[in-house]
């Protein structure tokens, strides 16, 4: 493996500096006498890493392929991303987990690590074989079923207890099936002049609360996912400050989008948990800026056109994130109290805390190169197609800050002038 | 205007403007020919996923007194029942050269996405959607309101009090959106479980006694059809609660004022929502309703299919 010199970048922490890359390791960064590839303007950032996406495969391939997946995860400037566990076969064993991993080295772009089920088959009844999955080649340390919430206490408390033994975490999926029966927007005036049934704020905040005390309890890691509303910042706000393990995620869209939306009836805003209000989007980002929410997580949710082109109720929730996340970061924190070391912390340093990654989420001497070059200053009108399969994109249309030009991964490029490489 | 999937796509001028128009219209429906020859050679295709006999028929002879071709579709005998997507529903009816789809669909919002994702060119026209909206029975129930307090305007000033299931109710929505446009203050009243969080948003205010709301003299009582299934259970105790606190009759009937109009969109639980002495007071609007439906359609129809603007 070559070296690669990068010129005339600027650090997170704002500095100039030249990084020289060799045999897929940081080598040095300051001043270097090397020519290399100029840089200026560019913005380095520690290769994103994303805790919650949704590559569809096994089961969902019309959707989206770990391939596919890896390409717009690369092409988003990330380098690493954890495989939510609703496949089918659900990724509840070590066979499925490994088959994941693999088929993430196969694609050569990023790092694709499965999130374990908590439950088997995703059925809320019986724990997955959560040891077995730890043990696994792919080493599963993160186990969540998102897409639906764990609802039954007790196994969530032996979830808990399980992961506990290795340093795992439970990310859970907040949200009260009993409040939420039928539901397709955020409850409220506009839910109910649109005639849809309504998702209330308080069947996130009250599952927040509950899992925040079992895992008090049992002193292990929870994560939430995807925090919507600004009662449940207020939530997670509590239990930091009780001195929980807890960490919290938002997705891009909740940060930006709103229910306004929905009144076009056009499923691709048809998202679980839904679209909220502009106060609520408010909350997030300065809920992200204060710390109490730790980690943008993109919920990246590909679907086939048909699952979305049809009635708001019979079709998908879902929307795909990953190659817009890191600008509608730049949106709402650059200029907005925040600076790239927060950015960085945000995007990798902190989600590969969480992941158990330990090859991601650094720029320093001797790390892995997962590096993202961005360039701060690019505008781009988002359009819906991309290097995902799937084109149920809420931010076409839509101009936003920032775009990706390098993406280095394992000190190899993926992304090169904005064009995503072929693996070697 | 192309389509009309929502009230909210009016404002004051254009609803007046329709109103107007249905109100020529309805003269031809007092001739011996009732026949204009405006959309000749145009197709309208009634597209309805749920049973409904009056709006169907409403629209079906709006469009042939306009000359219009006319297909009924309903979506239970047609291919829909195998499966078909709303998307190739619609396309195959325009392939066949609907120029218009008037849709009727238990999904709220299955019309403007009709409407709006560039699957088709045709108008599409709301004949009610889930517990959305309902347009044209807006304006119809608008163009009785008028004709019945001899109003040749808008509405202002008057007080309208609509009553019942409020929450499951399409018809209640496009009334409140429709007259508040007209100038119109608008009550609903209802037991708290069907009356939805949210609704003065949409421009009521909310009352949960109906013989509070009736001692406030409303020029107009609207009753709404309330489902059986839902007297009993999740929403109310049983019909019989439902009708003491809730049915248009004896005492209540008596507290409204005698130049009031009452009205109810049909079909009517009579016993239930409203007493048969109600229903055929002669303040009763029931069938002047349903009849200016037919005109209100008929300036709908050609509204959106002859491309002028009002």
């Amino acid at each position: 493996m070559t070296s690669i010199v990068l010129k005339d970048l600027t650090l997170p922490s704002g500095e100039g500096a030249d990084i020289v890359i060799s045999e897929g390791v940081i080598t040095a960064i300051g001043k270097s006498s090397d020519v290399g590839i100029d840089c200026a303007g560019l913005q380095v950032l520690p290769g994103f890493v994303d805790v919650h996406t949704h590559l569809r495969e096994p089961g969902f391939e019309a959707s989206e392929t770990i391939e596919s997946g890896s390409r717009a995860a690369a092409a988003g400037g990330y380098t690493a991303v954890m495989a939510m566990a609703n496949t089918h076969p659900v990724t509840d064993t070590a066979e499925v987990a490994d088959f994941i991993f693999d088929s993430g080295i196969k694609a050569g772009l990023i790092d694709v690590q499965p999130i374990g089920s908590v439950t088997k088959g995703l059925q809320g009844e019986q724990l997955s074989d959560i040891v077995g999955l730890a043990s696994a080649r792919s080493r599963v340390r993160m186990f969540s079923d998102d897409g639906v919430c764990v609802f039954n206490e007790n196994l969530l408390r032996e979830a808990l207890l399980a992961v506990k033994e290795f340093d795992g975490v439970i990310a859970q999926h907040a949200q009260d099936p009993t409040l939420t029966v039928g539901s397709q927007m955020n409850a409220g005036a506009l839910a109910t002049e649109l005639g849809l049934a309504g998702w209330p704020a308080l069947a996130e905040e009250s599952i927040i609360e509950r899992d925040a005390l079992i895992a008090e309890a049992t002193g292990s890691r929870l994560h939430i996912c995807h925090l919507t509303t600004a009662g449940a910042i207020e939530v997670v706000r509590w239990a930091k400050k009780r001195g929980i393990n807890i960490t919290a995620e938002v997705t891009p869209h909740h940060l930006l989008l709103t229910e306004d939306l929905v009144r076009s009836y056009d499923p691709v805003y048809k998202v679980n948990p839904p679209l909220r209000t502009h106060e609520d989007t408010l909350a997030l980002r300065a809920a992200l800026l204060d710390g109490t929410i730790d980690v943008l997580g993109t919920d990246h949710a590909p679907h086939s056109a048909e699952k979305k082109q049809c009635e708001w109720q019979n079709a998908a929730f879902g929307m795909v994130g990953l190659e817009h996340a890191a600008s509608v970061l730049q949106e709402v924190l650059i200029g907005h109290g925040g600076d790239w070391q927060q950015f960085a912390k945000i995007l990798s340093t902190k989600p590969a805390q969480i992941a158990s990654l330990a090859n991601h989420g650094k720029i320093e001497v001797g790390a892995t190169a997962n590096l993202a070059l961005i360039d701060p200053s690019a505008k781009r009108l988002i359009e819906s197609q991309t290097q995902s399969k799937s084109t149920n994109n809420p931010f076409a249309g839509i101009t936003l800050p920032g775009q990706v030009v390098h993406t280095i991964y394992r000190g190899r490029f993926t992304v090169r002038d904005t064009k995503v490489q072929d693996p070697a | 205007m192309k389509h009309l999937t929502s009230i909210r796509e009016l404002d004051t001028a254009a609803a007046l403007s329709l109103l107007d128009n249905s109100q020529q219209l309805s003269l031809i429906n007092e001739r011996e020919v009732k026949k204009l020859p405006f959309l000749r050679g145009k197709t309208v295709v009634n597209l309805f996923f749920e049973n409904s006999t009056r709006t169907r028929i409403s629209f079906e002879v709006a469009a042939k007194r306009l000359s219009a071709d006319v297909i009924n579709v309903a979506a239970e005998s047609s291919s829909v029942a195998k499966g078909e997507s709303l998307k190739d529903t619609a396309q195959t009816l325009q392939a066949i050269g609907a120029d218009a789809i008037v849709i009727r669909h238990p999904l709220s919002g299955a019309p403007k996405l009709l409407a709006d994702q560039g699957w088709i060119s045709a108008s599409v026209i709301n004949a009610g959607d889930g517990a959305h909206e309902h347009p044209t029975q807006a304006l119809l129930d608008a163009l009785t309101i008028r004709q019945g307090l001899g109003l040749s305007t808008d509405l202002s000033g008057l007080k309208v009090l609509i009553v019942g299931d409020i929450r499951h109710s399409r018809v209640a929505r496009s009334n409140i959106l429709l007259l508040n446009l007209l100038g119109a203050s608008v009550t609903v009243a209802g037991p708290k479980t069907l009356i939805p969080e949210g609704i003065e948003e949409m421009g009521t205010r909310t009352l949960h006694s109906f013989e509070e709301a009736l001692s406030e003299k409303p020029d107009v009582v609207m009753m709404l059809r309330v489902q059986k299934e839902r007297m009993q259970g999740e929403f109310f105790n049983s019909p019989a609660d439902y009708s003491r606190a809730w049915s248009l009759e004896g005492q209540r009937l008596a507290m409204v004022s005698k130049n009031a109009l009452i009205m109810h969109p049909g079909p009517m639980n009579r016993g239930f929502e409203i007493s048969s002495q109600a229903a055929d007071d002669p303040r009763s609007q029931v069938l002047k309703q349903v009849t200016n439906g037919v005109a209100v359609r008929m300036a709908v129809l050609y509204r959106c299919l002859s491309g002028e603007s009002q």
